[in-house]
């Protein structure tokens, strides 16, 4: 409690690896940083915003804003940074292959957050092969202090080899807290903007030669890297030797400190002479990486060499020490005394008081659906609800709407609109909004507009009024948006006033004509309850109809045939229980509830 | 030998784990010794399993800790105790909260919360049942259940008490200090106890 981090400039801090980016970016003089929240990477940006005032650090609309946002501090020669979660990338992918053709005037670090395992994303997607196909430098922490320390060393390779470096980092790495030690941060001046045509505008004439550039900095970083100390080779027994990155390092330590590691630093280019040199060193090959075969891949293609890796160690999934040593040492694992015991799941559930929880709930009534989308309302698919059918990506709930009218005519989409966050609509749902204005498609999108971006922890966001560092922002008008993007009708609903959402679901489903419903209703991280109001139970009227049930609140359980609310989980503010219960058995005291 | 203690906290989202888990490595790291902790945010606001790996000793390198080797596991709910059991070392022990959440698809009615007494009883589960929610009660502040916990593993863990004070002061804003040293003080007497 109490100092800032940025008051503190020697000594030790007990860091997660997102903290230890943030912190190395600050000791590393960056001076902009922006991105996107989506988890694993939601703390690198929300920490800068916090602890490190010196660097100006936003929120982007969505991560190729951002990167394009990063290029052009990078052009006028700031230290840059932007974090995104791995399928974050994708979306910045047109600007990243090109950004790495022009290079880095300012220092460019662009955080990769892989989620192998996926602990909390919609694919297992290796970024590394991302880094590989733009050209860039890759750098693989195993470690909080690694982390730290290679956003430094990130970007001194950018600006000496004029190149972005994506820092490739993963879920255990991100979440995972260890000690690093932590020293004050280096001014360096931002250079300024000059005009530099032949560097910055890739028509074909420059884009040759550009490319020709890159290919020679890769060759040259290759030698580079056989000698940077973010490679290195730890000599062990001979008869196996380990060639691993990230996390997977710790494993590797953990289940065999005995064996000889080639620990990778930088993933791309590889370091081939050091390659070489430990290949002739050891007996044995096994390559210990976790989701693609990246390093085994690019390692034997090279040198044709028969070794382990994916045959041993899986694919899918996270690694983990166990994995690790039942590769490399079989069978001498802890045999654990419990198997596993056939237990219910406890998967995450819409909050109490969750603003969704109306529209979901009124949806299902009607026997409707929704093509979805990104955030918290994706659990709009799980019982009771069964709502949302579709998922794809950040704004993919209009598209798909839109396609599925397209297919087959209205009769298609007569019982389903789009369902997408405010966040999420302005991240990359505009665009599919203009094609159906466009395109004479006749679908509803319901934007759920809950006050912020609430799926990563609840960030700001363009709509929210605030930005990344809390202060005052012009609030994005969705109304005025959404009508200037061609939609007539546009109707805005408390989704907890059941009986005018129900209504406005009907009459939006049976009209021929493009609509919008904006849900407005605060979530619940928005405010803490002054008091706390619970609904009650009259067990006397209840006559064990579960109508309330139905609305998957955590708060309400079933117990000898009547509904008990928990005193802990009931939030204020919420009746929607009492709503639907049709012998008015359930009561709750709203009053003074702000 | 490089003797390394392992720790599992586990239970439901919202009810204190990270905070739980962070006093645990600041109690740690004030004793001396390298920490690493691991956890999986996210989902962790929705009321789903939250777990958080503790790791401690002269050299650390995985953040996670493997089955068969928890030496400790706190569960904050006891059919999250009995979920990470696997996990427990032999003569490992498992602290739990005297308490049942039902998870939403018992609510539902497409579960049944199993008898996690019952079930632990037959297959020899080494498992304390702490009554923190009384202890928090007693207190008059529900929110100190994680800290009364801790106070429960804490003669369990090779951390002197003065360690584990001086982290709650670390982590505890100042108007709620009182009322969780009362807890982790209380939670150690019934810890000791068994």
């Amino acid at each position: 409690m109490g100092k800032r981090l940025n008051e503190i400039t020697e000594g030790t801090l007990f860091l997660s690896g997102n903290e230890a980016v943030a912190r190395g970016a600050w000791e590393a003089g960056v001076h902009f940083a922006t991105g996107y929240p989506g988890t694993p990477s939601t703390e690198i940006l929300e920490t800068i915003g916090k602890e490190y005032l010196e660097i100006k650090a936003q929120w982007a609309p969505n991560e190729k804003v951002g990167m394009e946002v990063l290029a052009g501090a990078s052009f006028a020669g700031a230290r840059v940074l932007t974090a995104m979660k791995h399928v974050g990338l994708n979306v910045a992918a047109d600007p990243l292959y090109t950004l790495s053709y022009i290079g880095a005037t300012g220092g460019i670090v662009i955080i990769s957050a892989d989620d192998p395992g996926m602990h909390s994303s919609q694919n297992e997607q290796d970024n590394r092969l991302m880094g590989r196909a733009a050209k860039v430098v890759i750098l693989e922490p195993s470690d909080s202090q690694e982390a730290k320390d290679m956003v430094g060393e990130a970007l001194r390779i950018s600006e000496e080899f004029d190149t972005p470096v994506l820092l490739r980092m993963t879920t255990r790495i991100c979440h995972s807290k260890s000690l690093v030690k932590v020293g004050p941060r280096i001014e360096v001046p931002v250079k300024g903007y000059k005009t530099d045509i032949k560097k910055r505008i890739p028509i074909p004439a420059h884009a040759r030669d550009m490319h020709s550039k890159v290919e020679k900095r890769l060759l040259v970083l290759a030698e580079w890297g056989a000698a940077s100390p973010l490679n290195r080779i730890e000599k062990g027994d001979p008869s196996l030797g380990v060639i691993t990155g990230g996390v997977s390092y710790q494993y590797v330590k953990e289940a065999c400190p005995e064996a000889s590691v080639l620990k990778i630093g930088m993933s791309n280019p590889l370091p081939w002479n050091l390659v070489e040199k430990f290949l002739g060193m050891v007996d044995r090959v096994v390559f210990v990486e976790e989701n693609d075969p990246y390093l085994e891949e690019t390692v034997k293609a090279r040198f044709l060499i028969e070794a382990d890796g994916k045959n041993v160690i899986p694919l899918e999934g996270e690694l983990n020490p166990e994995i690790v040593r039942e590769a490399l040492k079989p069978g001498t694992g802890m045999q654990s005394t419990w198997r596993g015991f056939d237990l219910p799941g406890r998967p995450p559930a819409l909050c109490p008081g969750c603003p969704h929880r109306g529209a979901f709930y009124s949806l299902s009534r009607l026997g409707a659906g929704a093509t979805g989308d990104i955030g918290c309302y994706t659990l709009g698919l799980m019982p009771p609800y069964n709502a949302l059918e579709t998922t794809v990506c950040m704004g993919a709930s209009i598209g798909v709407l839109s396609g599925i009218e397209n297919a087959e005519g209205r009769k298609g989409i007569k019982r389903l609109v789009a369902a997408i966050g405010e966040s999420t609509f302005v991240h990359s749902g505009i665009t599919g909004l203009i094609d159906m204005v466009y395109n004479g498609n006749t679908g509803t999108v319901m934007i759920m507009d809950n006050g912020l971006t609430a799926m990563t922890g609840g960030q700001e966001n363009p709509t929210t009024g605030r930005n990344l560092r809390g202060e005052k922002a012009p609030v994005l008008d969705l109304e005025e948006l959404v009508k200037a993007c061609g939609v007539r009708i546009v109707r805005v609903v408390d989704p907890h006033d059941l009986d005018e959402m129900r209504k406005v679901f009907e009459e939006e489903l049976a009209r021929e004509e493009l609509s919008v419903i904006i849900t407005r209703r605060p979530c619940v991280m928005k405010y803490r309850p002054v008091r706390r109001t619970v609904a009650v139970v009259d067990t006397e009227k209840c006559v064990g109809c579960r109508q309330c049930m139905k609305l998957g609140c955590p708060a309400i359980s079933w117990d000898n045939g009547h509904p008990v609310i928990s005193e802990f989980l009931c939030w204020p503010r919420c009746n929607l229980c009492v709503q639907v219960c049709p012998v008015d058995a359930i009561s709750k005291d709203m009053e003074g509830d702000e | 030998m490089n003797s390394v203690t392992n720790v599992i906290i586990c239970g439901t989202g919202g009810q204190g784990i990270l905070l739980a888990s962070e006093i645990l490595c600041a109690a740690a790291i004030a004793a001396g010794n390298d920490v690493k902790k691991s956890e999986v945010h996210g989902m962790a606001q929705r009321g789903g399993s939250v777990s958080s790996h503790v790791r401690f000793g002269e050299k650390i390198y995985s953040p996670l800790v493997e089955k068969g080797n928890a030496d400790l596991i706190l569960a904050m709910e006891k059919l999250e105790g009995l979920r990470w059991v696997p996990y427990l070392a032999p003569g490992g022990k498992l602290v739990a909260c005297d308490l049942e959440i039902n998870p939403m698809t018992v609510n539902t009615g497409e579960a049944v919360y199993p008898d996690v007494d019952a079930m632990m009883k037959e297959k020899g589960v080494p498992v304390t049942m702490v009554p923190a929610m009384e202890v928090a009660r007693a207190l008059g502040n529900m929110k100190v259940v994680n800290v009364a916990l801790l106070g429960a593993v804490s003669p369990h863990l090779p951390i002197d008490a003065e360690y584990w004070r001086e982290a709650i002061k670390q982590r505890v804003p100042g108007k709620f200090l009182e009322v969780n040293l009362q807890a982790f003080d209380r939670g150690r007497e019934l810890g000791s106890d068994t």
